[in-house]
């Protein structure tokens, strides 16, 4: 089989054309080490911090995935490292093929390189996934694939069947879609998903997702872009980069890989994933309204495999808890949701906090109002816009009540996947109420 | 004797005639400096309204929060309410520089401290006002934080960082303008002390379950069990 030595492409230049910005962050080293592996097939983004625990089984995965599935191509993995203090970056770098080849018996034609670059000293999404595209767009990447660092179930399939489309079918973006648990991903089932889906008109399962693939055409289009200094490129930017490749016209498909890895949350991280997440999205839609306010109807999305697969297993869930959260926050934050929120749809909320747990019920068209007024509120910057995300996440705890309850154990995955698909429905029917809304300069309470 | 009291009289009488005859001109003059004054007042004060408006200054004031206060103690909106602040301070400056043409010696003094008082309550007014939007952004910022920590009585934290946020700057803005100086850093130093004093006996000797738990956690337990039914929201 083929050395290292035999197999090397002759190192190309870097494109000159509209690369300045990538020059100018990328360091001279990485930079030195991109030319002499030259072009490339497929990269595989590995951006990682402090990931020495995960990681190892993870680059294993890739090897293995790219000797089996695509031994011809010439690959390299790329790790943008945010600082990482306890060898993360060793471990990328220094593991063999040799030990994947021995254990499967598969031989790669071509070499599988590494590379590692240290961004920052404190990790930021953004600046990680812009040194990969960056990457991508000098090695002239046909196909890409980001996998998380932490995601402990990856498969060394999962490359394969995220890379295969872009690469034999010229999509350029495919997402994941994952097996869950019914009431894991909240955010991304009563939220996320319902109003992508109903102001895009594109049905993205996971559009914040840990794996996805891309084409070095969109590689090559949203590194160019002056977006990257924006605070919520920099912070989320997997939703950032699903929206671009959404609101740019670009193919889209989705893949089913698995279980998805189950990492432990705590209470503070909803406001966190909400700025990732929500707060991505509204400011994308204040980026560019033409993009969701033109866009009409349902655009047909492809599938490989199961478009949901939910696991309805029991779990113990302090409903409670969720209830006295939400009646707590509409009292205690009344003067903020004053400010963000319609009179009908605050006297709304004020009367549901007040029901018992048994009787209260946050309904879908209800939370569907919230969260349009949220947006457009955050458009027009009524008060900080980090407050109004932070005032989103109590409401939304209410919203999570009602979704048990109305899911409790016992429920099958058809069910419910048919409340999420009602909640769908609300949010595209409130549509043309968000556009209305949207269009005046002021909030008429 | 008639004719010295006609004469004194008369004479008097010239004096007081030659003093109006003086006076008058100044009187006139200090007249006309005030006319023109409440002209370019008035003038001055459309123009600040229109820059304001057209700026949408009322629209950030009331993201800020600052209409709000204005409208809880009956005051206009926030561009109308400058208007005629500028309005006032120019048409006092001509009254004030009209009246020292009037050559009233006792006046000249206090016409002098008016001019060397303006810029001082400029700056007063400046940091009143970036002052109360201080107050408002910190305390919301507190309150959805308690809220969102499930802190108890997150209003009763969100109203304190606004009272003390509120006392710092209005000990500021008396100190700026020179008003009970002394009096208001005093008050000032024996109110916050008082507070920190009043917190820190409340959680030390009310609280003191709470802060053994508190520190247990913390150092001993590590910050691990917050919550251990959480959901997963990505």
């Amino acid at each position: 089989m083929s050395t290292e030595a035999s197999t090397r492409e002759p190192p190309s230049q870097p494109r000159t054309e509209g690369n300045s910005a990538e020059a100018s962050f990328l360091t001279d080293d990485f930079l030195r080490q991109v030319m002499n592996v030259g072009e490339v097939d497929i990269l595989v983004g590995l951006p990682t911090h402090n990931n020495a625990k995960t990681v190892g089984p993870i680059v294993e995965a890739v090897r293995a995935g790219i000797l089996k599935w695509f031994p011809r191509e010439r690959a390299v993995i790329i790790n943008a490292d945010g600082g990482s203090r306890d060898g993360t970056p060793d471990i990328v770098t220094g593991a063999s093929i040799d030990d994947v080849r021995r254990g499967s018996k598969l031989y790669a034609l071509r070499t599988l390189h590494a590379i590692s670059t240290k961004y920052g000293r404190t990790p930021e999404a953004g600046t990680a996934l812009r040194t990969i595209l960056s990457a991508a767009e000098l090695m002239r990447a046909k196909a890409c694939v980001v996998v998380s660092p932490e995601s402990t179930t990856v498969q060394p399939d999962w490359i394969q069947r995220l890379l295969r489309p872009v690469y034999n079918e010229h999509f350029d973006l495919v997402t994941p879609v994952y097996r869950r648990h019914m009431f894991e991903g909240l955010l991304m089932s009563n939220l996320l998903y319902p109003m992508m889906r109903a102001i895009y008109g594109v049905k993205v399962r996971e559009p914040y997702a840990s794996e996805f693939a891309f084409s070095g055409r969109l590689a090559g289009e949203l590194v160019g872009r002056s977006i990257w200094s924006e605070e919520s490129v920099r912070t989320s930017a997997e939703m950032s980069f699903t929206l671009a490749a959404i609101t740019g016209g670009f193919r889209i498909h989705q893949v089913f890989l698995g279980d998805k890895s189950h990492t432990e949350h705590r209470a503070s991280d909803l406001v966190a994933a909400i700025r990732r997440t929500v707060g991505t999205l509204f400011w994308t839609m204040g980026k560019n309204p033409a993009d969701w306010m033109s866009a009409a109807g349902l655009q047909p999305l492809s599938t490989e495999g199961p478009e949901y697969e939910l696991r309805v297993d029991p779990v113990r869930v302090n409903r409670k808890r969720l209830w006295q959260l939400f009646s707590a926050a509409v009292t205690d934050l009344e003067a903020v949701l004053r400010s963000v929120l319609s009179a009908a749809t605050l006297s709304e909320l004020q009367r549901i906090a007040k029901l018992e747990e048994d009787d209260f019920r946050y309904p879908a068209d209800l939370w569907a109002q919230t969260v349009y007024e949220f947006a457009d509120s955050y458009h027009k910057s009524v008060i900080d816009r980090d407050h109004i995300l932070q005032a989103l996440a109590p409401l939304f705890r209410g919203r999570i009540f009602t979704f048990l309850i109305e899911n409790c154990n016992g429920t099958s995955a058809e069910e419910v996947e048919n409340s999420v698909e009602a909640l769908c429905f609300e949010f595209e029917k409130l549509k043309p109420y968000l556009v209305e809304m949207w269009r005046r300069e002021v909030r008429i309470s | 004797m008639r004719e010295m009291v006609v004469s004194e009289l008369s004479r008097a009488l010239r004096d007081i005639a030659q003093g109006a005859a003086r006076f008058l001109p100044r009187l006139v003059v200090m007249l006309l400096i005030a006319l023109a004054g409440w002209l370019i007042a008035y003038l001055l004060k459309v123009v600040v309204r229109s820059l304001l408006l057209w700026t949408k200054f009322d629209r950030f004031s009331e993201n800020t929060g600052t209409s709000q206060l204005l409208k809880r103690a009956a005051l206009p909106a926030p561009s109308e309410l400058l208007g005629r602040l500028v309005f006032w301070i120019v048409w006092l400056g001509f009254v004030v520089l009209g009246v020292s043409v009037l050559g009233i010696v006792g006046l000249q003094d206090y016409v002098a401290h008016f001019f060397l008082f303006l810029p001082r309550l400029l700056v007063a007014l400046f940091i009143g006002f970036f002052g109360l939007l201080a107050a408002t952004f910190f305390s919301r910022a507190v309150l959805l934080a308690a809220v969102n920590a499930e802190l108890p009585s997150p209003r009763l934290l969100s109203i304190s960082t606004r009272t003390v946020i509120i006392i710092f700057v209005l000990s500021m803005v008396f100190e700026d303008l020179g008003v009970a100086e002394h009096t208001m850093l005093v008050g000032f130093g024996i109110a916050f002390g008082a507070i920190m004093l009043a917190l820190a006996i409340a959680f030390g000797i009310g609280g003191k379950d709470l802060a053994r738990h508190f520190l247990e956690k913390k150092l001993v337990h590590g910050e691990k069990d917050e919550r251990e039914d959480e959901l997963s929201p990505l």
